[in-house]
């Protein structure tokens, strides 16, 4: 008998491993969830990039002295998500500001093409991004998949000449790496995180 | 002979979807992923499994079938090595282990597995239909949405198709048997 059944014991040990395994445990389903606890798990280190900002001035990605740097994708004739997405990071921007956390936010483009500083500082104006604390970047062509990769950032073409990509707020720490992503209307998480880790 | 022309002929054109499963959920996971489950199936159509591997068979399929479920591995098969991954065990490890277990299974499991079929179509197409974020990354919410009503569709036709028997009885018991092998499929 036991002969038997250690075939199909096997097999379900063997199955249940596997999908344990594909799900971090039971964890992450989806490939955003995954990347979530990947970064966390893991931090990544994140390159010398330098970005053209607003003012067509360069801007360097990684942080300086000690300070945090939130990053957002964004494309600046977003219709949506992107404009809700600016507000929370407007609001993250006025609370670590008040409680005087060292940090730069960057809503870097991934249509650097179509927004051109010009473009961009229209967006910054709207969203009362004035390039102190918080800026609106693009990456030189070249670097944008590199960029892409680093930070899981799938983006795609919609229907109506837009995109749609994974939104979030992602955290490089003061040691330069990126380390964690949050919901972009999870102010208080951000918050909450930025202060536990003495980066 | 006529087998493995089929099988390979189901695999060709799962792999000639290529540019189609980038560019559609539906035709991805509905369309391709099918074919290459058939193609495993066909080509395993005229052996015969031991009756003792049934089970252990059947398992490494729902595994397969569970892996390929999750939607993080659909944004993987559109990777290079998901994609190989893809093209390897959806003939290999659900295809044809399901086409070897499926004669020996009872028709109480059979119904149980036909069951859970359904109720899971209903309950991905609900969630595709409704959930509040992207599921894949790699596709669009309204493409995400298209995949919910394709699920929910599929799960009706099947339902349809699964119940015909027991309401109209056997086809095949009244229709004279083909000539040559009956096949002992569902």
């Amino acid at each position: 008998m036991p002969a038997r059944v250690l075939p199909s014991v096997l097999a379900a040990v063997c199955g249940g491993g596997i999908l344990w395994q594909a799900t971090d445990g039971a964890q992450a389903f989806t490939s955003e969830a995954a990347r979530r606890l990947e970064v966390a798990m893991s931090p990544r280190p994140v390159p010398q990039v330098q970005l053209e900002d607003m003012a067509g001035a360069a801007v360097e990605l990684r942080p300086q002295q000690g300070e945090v740097v939130l990053v957002e994708f964004i494309y600046t004739v977003c219709g949506d998500i992107c404009q809700i997405a600016a507000a929370d990071f407007a609001e993250v921007r006025d609370r670590l500001r008040a409680r005087g956390v060292p940090a730069r936010l960057i809503s870097i483009s991934f249509d650097p093409a179509r927004d051109t500083p010009e473009q961009m500082a229209v967006y910054g104006d709207a969203h009362q991004a004035d390039g102190g604390m918080w800026t609106v970047a693009r990456p030189l062509p070249r670097d944008l998949p590199k960029l892409l990769e680093l930070f899981d950032v799938t983006v795609i073409p919609d229907e109506w000449g837009g995109f749609q990509h994974n939104a979030a707020i992602h955290v490089i720490n003061g040691a330069g790496r990126f380390e964690a992503v949050f919901d972009t209307d999870a102010v208080g998480t951000v918050l909450a995180h930025l202060q536990k880790a003495p980066s | 002979m006529r087998m493995p022309c089929l099988a390979l002929l189901a695999l060709v054109e799962a792999i000639a979807l290529r540019e189609a499963a980038v560019a559609s959920p539906v035709q991805h996971v509905l369309l391709q992923m099918p074919l290459l489950v058939l193609a495993g199936m066909v080509a395993a159509w005229s052996l015969t499994g031991r009756r003792a591997w049934a089970v252990p068979l059947l398992l490494t399929a729902l595994t397969a079938f569970l892996f390929w479920m999750l939607p993080r591995n659909v944004d993987w098969a559109l990777s290079p090595a998901g994609e190989l991954a893809k093209y390897l065990s959806l003939p290999l490890l659900l295809g044809v282990p399901l086409r070897l277990s499926w004669p020996w299974l009872g028709p109480v499991l059979r119904g149980f597995l036909k069951a859970n079929a359904l109720s899971m179509l209903g309950v991905l197409g609900f969630l595709y239909i409704h959930a509040p974020v992207r599921l894949c990354n790699s596709y669009l919410v309204s493409a995400q949405q298209d995949l919910g009503f394709a699920f929910l569709y599929l799960g009706a036709a099947l339902a349809c198709l699964w119940a015909a028997p027991l309401l109209f009885g056997d086809l095949r018991r009244v229709l004279p048997p083909p000539p040559g092998r009956i096949g002992c499929g569902a």
